[in-house]
C-alpha cells in the first residue's frame, strides 16, 4: 500500500466518531468577525494607511500623479542610484525625470545580477490600511517576485484610493490566489535577538511608499 | 523548632535568594543536537532554573512579547469571534482531513506542483534527499520551519552529503552555536546578544563569510552580519527547503509568513523548492486565511501584519522555482487525530504566544521539552506525536501548574490544561491509545505505584467520611509531634516552604462543637 | 433559601478559621448557612493528577450531599471550579466511553447552584459593601482558577475596595500563577519554588502586611514561602478579612498566632 493510501486510511480510521451528517463547511464556521474595523471615509483609510506604513518603518511620500516623475527620481537620487529595475509594465513616464538606467525585469537574469542594482520601483496590486500591507501579484506594474526582494531600495507606488483597503478580509477579497503573491509590511525585519523588533535583515532594508492621486 | 537556617529576605530587583545561588551552565549539547535520552523534565527544570543567566534571558524577552501581545490583540475588537472562527474552521477541517487532503493534493498537482506523502520522519528525510540528489546539487538553503526540525532532515541531509543552511537569523544562531532550539518562533531565545555575538564572531567563518571584525552585539549589527554572510549563500542557492504556515485545500495556495526576506529569498531565488508540511496545515479555503492573517502575526511578534508573507500556488511561469514538491507528512499526526480529546491540539498555528505566557516555560526554558516543540503546546504535543512512552514524554504532561494562561492566550483556543489532564490519565492509568495507526491498549507508566495508592486511600476515604474524620482528628491531636521537613515526596514539599500549622480542631468538630457557630465562635 | 457551606477537604483540616469567617460573614448578612456534614473532597486532586475515574464517585457522592440546597457556597474558586467547569466534563467523558448518562445527569442538578464565594456576594446576596473593617495594608492575588476558570474579574477587589480602613496596594504580575498547581509543587518543585518565590517577592514589593487570596490552597504554598524565606508579610484568606468587623473583629486574628515548636 502506498503512504498516501496509508495516510488517508489511518485519517479515516482516526475519524470514526464523527457523524456521516456532521455539520458542512458552511455552518461549521460561524464568521461572527468584522470585516472591516471601524467606519472611515475613504480620505481616513489612505490616512490609516499612511499612519500604519510608517509605524513599521516604511517611509511614507504624497503626490498626485503628476508629480510622481520628480519625486521619484528625487527619492532615487537621494538614494545614490545609478541603476533601478523596472518591472515590464511600469508605466514609462514614472521614471522620466530619473537619470538612473534603468535596467527591466528579465527572466534570464541571475539573482547575482539582481544584487548590484540598487533600487527597484513597482507598483502594486492592494494595500491594506488596518495593517499598512502593501500586496504584490506579480502584475506587469510589479514584477517577478525577485525584484522586490534582492535589491536594497524598494519604491512602492500605491495608487489613491482605489488601490487601498480597509481590512485584511477585504484585500482578499480582491487578489488573485492563483497569482504568487508577496504581501509586505515595512522592511525586512526581525524579532530575533531578544524579542525585540529590528529592522533591516534579507529583504530591502529600505522600503518607500507613493500614496499618489 | 528546626535550627535550620532559612535564607535572607528576598529583594525586589534581585532573583530570590535561594534559587540564585550555585548557577550551573545550561546544559550544553554535544555536536549533534538531539533529544533522545533526554531526562525528565523535572530533572532538566532543575538545571535550566539554577541557570540565572538562562532565567534572566527568558524572563527579558517573553515578558517583553507577552506585553506587546496584549496591545495588538486589544486592536481588535472582534478578537474573540475570530479566535472562535479560527477554532472551528481547523475543527472542521480536522473532523474532514481525508476530504481535504485529496482536494489539497489535486489542486496543488493541477497548478504545477508534485505532492509526496511520508508516513514518518524517515520516509519525509529520505524523499526529500533523493529530490535534493536528483537536482545534482549538495547543498541547499532553508527557512525555518518546524516540521523539518521535527523530522531532523538536517541531520539525515548531511549523512546523505547535503549541507542544509539555515537562515533564519535564530535559527543561524542554533546552528552556528551547535545548539538545541527552545522557542518554536525564537528557536535562540536562550541566547542575549552578548552571547550572539561571540557566537557569530567564532563560527561563522568556519560556515562561509566571517563576521566583521569589529562586531558589535547591538541587534543591527548582529542583523547585518548575519545578512552578509547568508546573501551568498540565498544568490547561489539552487534547492530550497521549507514547511508552511497554511495550505489552502480549494487553491492549492501554500503560504509562509515572516519576517527577515530569507523566506522570500529560499521560496523565490531557487530553481528548486521542497515544502514538507504536516498534514494538519490544511484549511478549506482561501477565505479561511482572513482569520489568521490577523491572529497569528498579533499572537506570535505581536505585530498588526508581519513583515512578509509569501503565497504560491504550485508553479508560475519565469517567476520562482521551475519545480515544486510538496512533501505531506504524518509522523504521529493520524495517531493524535484518533484520539478525541488530545485531538485539537493539531488545530496548533505555531504561534508561540502559549510559551511567551506560561510561567513554566520562563523558568524552565525549552531545551527541559526535550522536543522541538517546546512549551504548553509541546507538552501536549510531543508526548501525543511520540506517545508516552520515554522518561520524558511521560513526565511532559506534569510540566505545568494548570494555571490555564495558555488556554486564554491560544488563538485557536486550544484548551491546553484539558489536554494535559487527559495525558496524565494516559501516563497514570494507561488505556487505549492508536499508535502507528492500530488501536491498542496501553498499561500505566512505572513509578506512579505510590502515588496511585494513595489516590485510591483518598478517594476511599473521602467516600467514607468517618474514616476522614478520624485521620483529621488525628492529625490535629498529634500536631505538636508534627516535623517541620517531611520525608519522602514530602520533602520536595518543605525543601523551598514551611508546612502550615494544624489546627487544633477540623472545622467540622468545631461546627458540630459550637452549633454552626451559634453558641459563639471559640 | 437553603444554602450550604462546601467548605473543601482542605479547609475543613487545616484552616478551620477560614469556615468560621465564611459562616460569621454569610450570618451577618442575613444568610443561615448550613454545613451538611457528608461533604468530604471534590476529586480535584485525582482529577487533576490522571486518576478522572478516582474522582467520579466523589462527584456523585458530592451531588448527593448537596443537592437538595438551593445555593452551595465555596470558599474556593479552585475547588469551584472543579464543580462547575469538570463535573460536566467528566459526565460527558463518561457518556464519550459508553458509559452513558448517569454521571452527567447526577452532577447537573448541583453545577448551576454552586458560587464561589465572591461569586455569592456580589452576584447572589447583590453586595459589595459587606461592612467589614481590616485596618491593615493588603495586597490581593487571583488564583488562576478563580481568574481564569470561575471568571471572578474584579469581585473580589470590589469587595476589598468597600472594606473599611483596608488600604489595598496593587500587585505586580498579579495574573501570573503562584507556582502551586496541586501536585505540581512537589513533582515539580523547583520550577513551583522558583514561581512561589517571585511571587513572593512581587508580594513583599508592595510594602503591603497582609497578602490576601481566595483560595488557601496558593495561599499554603505562598504563606509557606513568604514563612522560609521569613519576609514578615503574612497570607490571609479574602473570608477572613470580609469576617472582620470594628465590634468584633475575628478572635484569631487579636490573638498571636499558636506558634509550633
Amino acid at each position: 500500500m502506498s503512504s498516501r493510501d496509508l495516510i488517508l486510511g489511518r485519517v479515516r480510521a482516526a475519524l470514526t466518531d464523527v457523524p456521516a451528517d456532521d455539520l458542512p463547511y458552511e455552518r461549521a464556521v460561524q464568521r461572527g468577525y468584522r470585516q472591516e474595523h471601524g467606519e472611515r471615509t475613504l480620505a481616513d483609510t489612505v490616512d490609516l494607511l499612511a499612519e500604519n506604513l510608517a509605524d513599521y518603518r516604511a517611509i511614507v511620500h504624497r503626490t498626485d500623479e503628476a508629480g510622481l516623475p520628480e519625486l521619484l527620481a528625487r527619492l532615487l537620487a537621494e538614494h545614490g542610484t545609478r541603476s533601478v529595475l523596472v518591472p515590464r509594465g511600469l508605466p514609462p513616464h514614472w521614471l522620466a525625470a530619473s537619470a538612473a538606467e534603468q535596467i527591466q525585469d528579465r527572466a534570464e537574469d541571475t539573482p547575482r545580477e539582481l544584487d548590484r542594482i540598487a533600487s527597484v520601483v513597482t507598483g502594486c496590486a492592494v494595500a491594506v490600511a488596518e495593517t499598512g500591507t502593501l500586496v504584490l501579484d506579480g502584475g506587469p506594474d510589479q514584477g517577478r517576485r525577485r525584484i522586490t526582494l534582492v535589491p536594497d531600495h524598494h519604491i512602492c507606488v500605491v495608487r489613491v484610493p482605489e488601490q487601498v483597503v480597509s481590512s485584511v478580509p477585504q484585500a482578499l477579497g480582491r487578489i488573485d490566489p492563483t497569482r504568487p503573491l508577496t504581501w509586505i509590511s515595512g522592511p525586512s525585519a526581525t524579532s530575533d535577538i531578544e524579542l525585540d523588533r529590528v529592522e533591516g535583515v534579507h529583504g530591502p532594508r529600505r522600503l518607500e511608499v507613493i500614496l499618489a492621486g | 523548632m528546626s535550627d535550620e537556617k532559612a535564607p535572607p529576605p528576598t529583594h525586589a530587583d534581585a532573583p530570590p535568594p535561594a534559587l540564585a545561588e550555585a548557577p550551573t551552565p545550561a546544559p550544553m549539547p554535544g555536536d549533534a543536537p538531539a533529544f533522545v535520552g533526554m531526562p525528565s523534565f523535572p530533572r532538566a527544570a532543575r538545571d535550566a532554573v539554577r541557570d540565572t543567566t538562562l532565567r534572566a534571558n527568558l524572563r527579558h524577552a517573553t515578558h517583553t512579547i507577552r506585553d506587546k501581545r496584549a496591545v495588538a490583540v486589544a486592536e481588535l475588537d472582534d478578537w474573540a469571534a475570530l479566535r472562535e472562527a479560527g477554532r472551528q474552521i481547523k475543527d472542521h477541517t480536522l473532523r474532514h482531513l481525508d476530504r481535504y487532503l485529496e482536494q489539497l493534493e489535486a489542486s496543488v498537482t493541477a497548478a504545477g506542483g508534485t505532492v509526496h506523502w511520508a508516513i514518518d520522519a524517515e520516509e519525509a528525510n529520505r524523499i526529500v534527499a533523493d529530490l535534493v540528489k536528483a537536482t545534482g546539487e549538495t547543498e541547499v538553503v532553508k527557512v525555518k520551519s518546524m516540521a523539518t526540525q521535527e523530522i531532523g532532515l538536517n541531520e539525515a541531509l548531511a549523512d546523505e552529503g547535503i549541507h542544509a543552511y539555515e537562515t533564519d537569523l535564530a535559527e543561524l544562531i542554533v546552528q552556528l552555536g551547535k545548539d538545541r532550539p527552545s522557542h518554536i518562533l525564537v528557536p535562540a531565545i536562550h541566547r542575549n546578544r552578548d552571547e550572539i555575538r561571540d557566537i557569530f564572531a567564532r563560527e561563522m567563518s568556519a560556515w562561509g563569510r566571517p563576521a566583521p571584525e569589529d562586531l558589535t552585539d547591538a541587534p543591527a549589527a548582529l542583523a547585518e552580519a548575519a545578512r552578509l554572510h547568508l546573501r551568498e549563500k540565498f544568490l547561489r542557492a539552487k534547492v530550497g527547503v521549507s514547511g508552511a504556515n497554511f495550505m489552502v485545500a480549494e487553491t492549492g495556495t501554500l503560504v509562509v509568513l515572516e519576517s527577515e526576506g530569507n523566506g522570500r529569498m529560499c521560496l523565490t531565488l531557487p530553481e528548486t523548492l521542497i515544502s514538507v508540511v504536516g498534514i494538519e496545515k490544511i484549511v478549506p479555503t482561501w477565505r479561511d486565511l482572513e482569520v489568521f492573517l490577523q491572529t497569528l502575526p498579533r499572537s506570535s511578534t505581536a505585530e498588526r501584519m508581519n513583515p512578509y508573507t509569501s503565497m504560491w500556488t504550485g508553479i508560475t511561469d519565469e517567476d520562482g522555482p521551475r519545480s515544486f514538491h510538496l512533501v505531506l507528512i504524518d509522523n504521529g499526526r493520524t495517531d493524535t487525530l484518533a484520539d478525541e480529546v488530545g485531538r485539537q491540539a493539531l488545530r496548533c498555528i505555531r504561534c508561540s504566544a502559549c510559551l511567551n505566557i506560561c510561567p513554566v516555560y520562563e523558568r524552565a526554558g525549552g531545551h527541559a521539552y526535550g522536543s522541538v516543540y517546546p512549551g504548553p503546546i509541546g507538552a501536549i504535543l510531543s508526548p501525543q506525536l511520540r506517545g508516552t512512552g520515554s522518561e520524558i514524554d511521560a513526565s511532559l504532561p506534569y510540566a505545568s501548574s494548570l494555571c490555564g494562561a495558555c488556554y486564554d492566550v491560544c488563538p485557536v483556543a486550544i484548551d491546553i490544561p484539558e489536554v494535559l489532564v487527559h495525558l496524565r490519565e494516559r501516563v497514570v492509568e494507561g488505556g487505549p491509545v492508536t499508535r502507528g495507526g492500530t488501536k491498542t491498549v496501553i498499561r500505566p507508566a512505572r513509578g506512579h505505584a505510590a502515588e496511585r495508592a494513595a489516590m485510591r486511600a483518598a478517594r476511599w476515604a473521602s467516600t467514607h467520611p468517618g474514616v476522614l474524620r478520624a485521620g483529621q482528628r488525628l492529625a490535629s491531636r498529634t500536631r505538636r509531634l508534627h516535623p517541620r521537613t517531611l520525608p519522602g515526596p514530602g520533602k520536595a514539599w518543605t525543601a523551598t516552604r514551611d508546612l502550615p500549622p494544624m489546627p487544633p480542631e477540623p472545622f467540622r468538630d468545631w461546627w458540630q462543637r459550637t452549633n454552626g457557630g451559634k453558641d459563639g465562635l471559640r | 433559601m437553603r444554602v450550604a457551606l462546601f467548605l473543601t477537604c482542605v479547609n475543613d483540616t487545616l484552616f478551620p478559621d477560614t469556615g468560621r469567617a465564611v459562616v460569621t460573614l454569610l450570618n451577618r448578612l442575613g444568610v443561615d448557612v448550613d454545613f451538611p456534614m457528608g461533604q468530604t473532597c471534590c476529586g480535584q486532586p485525582q482529577y487533576n493528577t490522571g486518576y478522572r475515574h478516582q474522582a467520579e464517585p466523589l462527584a456523585r457522592r458530592f451531588a448527593d450531599v448537596f443537592g437538595e440546597y438551593d445555593a452551595i457556597v465555596t470558599p474556593s474558586g479552585s475547588c469551584g471550579s472543579m464543580v462547575r467547569e469538570l463535573y460536566p466534563r467528566m459526565g460527558a467523558r463518561a457518556r464519550a466511553e459508553g458509559r452513558g448518562d448517569s454521571l452527567a445527569r447526577a452532577v447537573a442538578p448541583v453545577v448551576p447552584k454552586t458560587f464561589e464565594l465572591t461569586e455569592f456576594l456580589v452576584d447572589v446576596l447583590g453586595v459589595t459593601d459587606v461592612g467589614a473593617y481590616y485596618p491593615h495594608t493588603v495586597t490581593y492575588h487571583p488564583t488562576c482558577h478563580g481568574l481564569r476558570g470561575l471568571r471572578l474579574a474584579d469581585r473580589p477587589l470590589r469587595l476589598l475596595q468597600a472594606v473599611k480602613g483596608l488600604e489595598l496596594r496593587e500587585l505586580p504580575g498579579a495574573e501570573e500563577c503562584c507556582g502551586f498547581g496541586g501536585t505540581f509543587a512537589v513533582k515539580n518543585a523547583d520550577v513551583s519554588a522558583a514561581m512561589g518565590a517571585d511571587k513572593v517577592r512581587h508580594a513583599v514589593s508592595t510594602g503591603a502586611e497582609v497578602l490576601c487570596a481566595a483560595d488557601n490552597s496558593c495561599l499554603t504554598h505562598i504563606g509557606g514561602t513568604m514563612s522560609r524565606l521569613r519576609v514578615g508579610m503574612r497570607p490571609v484568606h479574602l473570608a477572613e478579612i470580609l469576617a472582620s468587623t470594628e465590634a468584633e473583629p475575628l478572635p484569631w486574628e487579636t490573638q498571636p498566632q499558636e506558634s509550633r515548636s
